[in-house]
């Protein structure tokens, strides 16, 4: 009983703060007379979402895509990588220090090149997301593969037990926390991934559709894309945080 | 007469670190009877976790001679060993039930049987109703006793136990020797223990062995001869100071 109202009067304050955040917006602009062009009203804003010709839903589905598409990519690549790591030693010495090397790359600085690999569009923008939020999801993954207590390497082998047990008994379920863990790290930056593709060149999306309104000081529309961008990298934080909740024992997770 | 269920006869065991050679076990001799319970005592660093991986068939040896089973008792090394640790070493994805089922898991024992064996060895260890929940949500004593039902779920003749009670606060530990003794009994395994607590090894062996670091040897095996069952007041007879005294002495604390 005590519990459960520790956990409403937490997401009342929650939902208390981003109110106050929108009331504070408005008194800002309100009480400062701040220009539209500037900053636009929580109303300015709300009403540019209703405007038919920002295409919105377009727009959403070709970043969503392009989100999407980037992140599953990585999550796929990124795990399978780390499983053929931690079955082959002399692979994950010979390919791991290389992949160290091009996580330093900074990923923004490929998007001209991608661009003229792949060409406009959803392709080279799926690509820069897919490529900033491998590595961590590699990286998390791999570590969380290495990680065994070498007493329980010592119980399984006791029992003689094959390498095949070793890794679906133990290696496998104990990387899951760490697999998820990097998975909300590569959330957050596929978003900022195919936004910065979409900036450098696309002919649709949110974040072109921001450098266009851009052109015409049309700041509530800007808002509004920030808001919509935002809302699709929540959406898939939350998927993640679900699977978590379902996959990962309370006590396992790592944060 | 009974043959010993384990004989080690001059054991030696040397680690090489590039041209370094560090001798970690020297002269190991001595027998376990099937059903005893024998607590191996000494310093870190005195080659006891060592000799315990010897007769876990996780290491070799470089000399001696290393017999398990008998006859009478015969000794398979893939299924016979059963091992609990300093830390419980629980999977914390796994409900406690699950989680002793492990070694059965791995060598492939019937499902159906094992479950029963499972759940009639938390009984034994007292962990009765706990069965569904994850170990998070118990306590340190209750974990290793989890660890314990586990090393003993695929039935092994031989429990190798590597500073089992280590790490918990001295008035659960002091719990915990009485319930090994209790499970001892009542399982009729044969246990070697290795702690570095003194009256910890004279209270539930029925034979102590002292092991010495620096230079690395078998300083003495000894009977105990105190009643049994074992209570808590036998620590403060005669007999179990000069016990205790006689370990505190080889290892040159008096």
């Amino acid at each position: 009983m005590n519990h459960s109202n520790d956990t409403l009067q937490r997401y009342v304050l929650a939902a208390l703060a981003h109110v106050a955040l929108i009331a504070a917006w408005y008194l800002f602009v309100k009480l400062g007379n701040v220009p539209k062009f500037v900053m636009p009203s929580p109303g300015d804003t709300l009403r540019a979402a209703f405007d038919g010709s920002y295409g919105w839903w377009t727009n959403i589905a070709v970043t969503g895509t392009e989100i999407y598409a980037g992140y599953f990519l990585a999550l796929v690549a990124g795990v399978a990588l780390a499983l053929v790591f931690t079955w082959s030693r002399s692979l994950e010495a010979f390919f791991m220090p290389l992949l160290v090397s091009l996580n330093m790359i900074p990923k923004v600085a490929l998007g001209p090149l991608f661009i003229v690999w792949f060409k406009y569009g959803i392709l080279p923008n799926s690509m820069m997301a897919f490529s900033i939020c491998v590595f961590p999801i590699l990286l998390t993954t791999a570590r969380g593969l290495r990680e065994i207590e070498p007493e329980l390497l010592d119980l399984v082998r006791s029992l003689k037990g094959s390498r095949w047990q070793l890794f679906t008994k133990i290696q496998l379920p104990g990387a899951l926390p760490y697999i998820l863990s990097g998975m909300k790290v590569g959330a957050i930056l596929a978003v900022a991934g195919a936004i910065v593709g979409e900036f450098l060149g696309s002919d649709k999306g949110l974040g072109y559709l921001m450098l266009q309104v851009q052109v015409t000081l049309d700041t509530p529309a800007m808002f509004m894309a920030v808001i919509m961008i935002t809302l699709l990298g929540m959406l898939l934080y939350g998927i993640v945080l679900l699977l978590e909740r379902l996959l990962v024992v309370k006590d396992a997770r790592v944060s | 007469m009974v043959q010993p269920f384990i004989h080690l006869s001059g054991v030696r065991k040397v680690y090489r670190r590039g041209r370094e050679e560090h001798l970690a076990i020297s002269d190991a001799s001595f027998d376990v009877m099937p059903g005893e319970l024998v607590s191996l005592v000494g310093p870190s660093g005195c080659g006891k976790s060592t000799l315990l991986k010897i007769l876990a068939g996780l290491h070799g040896h470089d000399g001696g001679e290393v017999r398990i089973g008998t006859a009478e008792h015969p000794f398979d090394p893939a299924r016979d060993v059963g091992m609990v640790f300093q830390a419980p070493l629980l999977l914390k994805w796994r409900r406690v039930l699950e989680n002793v089922l492990l070694p059965a898991e791995i060598l492939g024992l019937p499902a159906g049987e094992s479950r029963e064996r499972a759940r009639a060895l938390l009984a034994l260890v007292g962990l009765t109703g706990y069965e569904d929940k994850y170990p998070y949500e118990l306590s340190g004593g209750m974990q290793q006793r989890a660890a314990i039902a586990r090393a003993l779920v695929h039935d092994p003749k031989l429990v190798l136990m590597d500073e089992p009670f280590g790490a918990l606060d001295a008035l659960t530990r002091e719990k915990m020797n009485l319930e090994l003794l209790r499970i001892w009994k009542e399982s009729g395994k044969t246990i070697v223990f290795v702690t570095h607590g003194i009256s910890e090894a004279v209270f539930l062996g029925t034979r102590v062995v002292v092991l010495t670091a620096g230079p690395a040897r078998m300083a003495d095996n000894f009977e105990i001869e105190l009643p049994r069952p074992r209570t808590l007041d036998m620590k403060t007879h005669e007999r179990f100071g000069e016990y205790t005294r006689r370990v505190y002495r080889l290892l040159g604390m008096e």
